[in-house]
């Protein structure tokens, strides 16, 4: 019984003494946690390839795949189609984003507005932007015109949709704490609405931006002489596997980079939700 | 203090807020019915009575927040509203909460904090609303309406979701306030006892009619368990019987 406590005591003292360590500890753990079952994956995909049970035609082992990172990007091929792609996402996410908060905003403000073309963008929304491509290939050509626009298209409705929602969606006693101490209009927006609804808008942002990679994909199959998309159009005729799998894994990377980017900023933007200070 | 000597008190002082015949409906149902209510600078008038009897729409429409089917509504000089809930804006900072103004007008700041001082939240100055209690919220709300300097005060309840003890302390410190500014000062509420703390007048409203009007003649601090406080509560509750009847 006494040795007992004694040990309890034991392991118990230094907690006391210092205790930092253990939040330090549940902040190691939670990326360890994440990465768990992409390296498993990449494991089982690297025993595939060794044990034979795919041809490396099909599934060329990760070590070709990262060797094609190696050659792609000492020709430098990698480096400008990445710039090319993200300029033709970061310009469509824009246009369109940019399109979807003013319209949101005008709508989430002004019923008439509301009333003007809320129908044609819940409309709009409906249609799956790659059923557009045969038409702007139409209207815009196969050049750069068709892609940015087929990206606005695609990014400007979730923009729309969060932001009027999260205008929309604003305690009415809010608004009504603004005519009681008879705020001008410009003063209401800028001081109740437009801060109450930011997170809302953010999360259209987010939506926004996935949905601009997605388009983009689907962009860059329409004839592209740059990009990621040319580079796998062009491996694609030459049967290599192994970049074909590394593009689709930076369109994966890109996906994944621009929500974390999104992330970090939506908790530097929103400080006051978690602040205890 | 006799009716007489009331008036002789408070007739000095100008009228901040005058409601004359004042008839409100909703499609059939009419909430107010000719009501009368004159509040003085420096006076503090208690609106109670059973929920549903348009106590809050009185105050409304002294807030300039709704308007009356019938009758004159006169307000002069500034009005500032405390609601049952704080009503902070999540996303800004407290002292911006009570600016409630961005252009930032010289020393505004300044004076956002002299307005916490007033109600002791002077260290809460860049907190971000999430970061404060209910009592603490509610006193954001009192600063924030202090920073208008009203001329006139409307309460809407607004101690009714505290604690007892935060409610108390609240109670005193609008007290405290009102004694240094002496601004006009209208507050619903359903609590009689806060209504006989606070008031120099309490209206009972029943059914969207004044029944009732009776005058406080008690030294503040008043103390709820003397005699003359229950004399005059249990008044009010016979009155109050006589309403609903």
């Amino acid at each position: 019984m006494s040795s007992r406590e004694s040990t309890l005591k034991a392991t118990a003292a230094p907690d006391l003494a210092s205790p930092a360590p253990a939040p330090r500890r549940v902040i190691l753990r939670e990326p360890l946690l994440r990465a768990v079952v992409p390296v498993l994956l990449i494991v089982v995909w690297q025993l595939v390839s060794s044990l034979g049970l795919a041809s490396e035609f099909v599934l060329p082992a990760p070590a070709s795949v990262l060797a094609a990172y190696h050659e792609l990007w000492q020709s430098g091929d990698l480096q400008d189609a990445l710039k090319i792609s993200l300029a033709r996402a970061a310009v469509g996410l824009l246009i369109g984003g940019g399109a979807g908060l003013l319209l949101g905003v005008a709508a989430g403000l002004s019923k008439s507005a509301e009333r003007g073309f809320d129908t044609v963008l819940q409309m709009v929304r409906t249609i799956p932007f790659i059923a557009l491509v045969p038409i702007f290939v139409v209207w815009f050509g196969i050049g750069e015109v068709s892609k940015i626009a087929l990206i606005v298209g695609a990014a400007i409705s979730p923009m729309y949709l969060s932001t009027y929602h999260a205008i929309r969606g604003i305690d009415p006693k809010l608004l009504e704490l603004g005519r009681t101490f008879r705020l001008s209009r410009a003063h209401q927006i800028r001081l109740i609405i437009l801060p109450t609804a930011l997170p809302g808008i953010l999360v259209g942002v987010r939506y926004s931006a996935a949905i601009a990679l997605l388009a983009l994909v689907a962009a860059e199959q329409i004839n592209a002489s740059a990009g990621i998309g040319y580079i796998l159009n062009n491996a694609n005729q030459f049967q290599r596997t192994d970049i074909i799998i590394a593009g689709i894994l930076v369109y994966a990377v890109l996906g994944i980079g621009v929500d974390a980017l999104l992330r970090f900023i939506e908790r530097k933007v929103l400080v006051w939700r978690a602040a205890h200070v | 203090m006799s009716e007489l000597a009331y008036q002789t008190e408070h007739e000095a002082a100008p009228v901040v807020a005058r409601l004359s015949g004042i008839r409100k409906r909703y499609g059939e149902n009419t909430v107010l019915d000719n009501v009368d209510l004159t509040v003085r600078k420096g006076e503090v008038v208690a609106l109670v009575g059973p929920s549903g009897t348009g106590k809050t729409t009185v105050l409304r429409m002294l807030a300039g927040l709704e308007s009356a089917s019938g009758g004159r509504t006169e307000v002069t000089g500034n009005t500032s509203v405390v609601f049952q809930e704080p009503r902070l804006i999540q996303a800004l900072r407290v002292w911006k909460n009570v600016l409630l103004d961005d252009s930032l007008k010289p020393n505004a700041r300044e004076r956002a904090l002299t307005a916490l001082q007033d109600v002791g939240l002077e260290e809460k100055l860049e907190s971000w609303p999430v970061s404060l209690s209910g009592g603490q919220a509610q006193r954001v709300a009192v600063a924030r309406a202090l920073y208008r300097r009203p001329d006139l005060m409307l309460l809407d309840e607004p101690f009714s979701a505290l604690d007892a003890f935060t409610r108390r302390s609240i109670q005193s410190l609008v007290l405290k306030l009102w004694a240094k500014y002496r601004f006009g000062v209208v507050i619903v509420t359903h609590d009689l006892d806060e209504a006989l703390l606070l008031a120099d007048r309490i209206v009972i409203l029943s059914k969207g009619r004044i029944c009732h009007e009776t005058h406080v003649d008690l030294a503040r601090e008043r103390d709820v368990t003397s005699p003359e406080f229950n004399a005059l509560k249990r008044d009010l509750l016979r009155q109050f019987s006589l309403s609903l009847s």
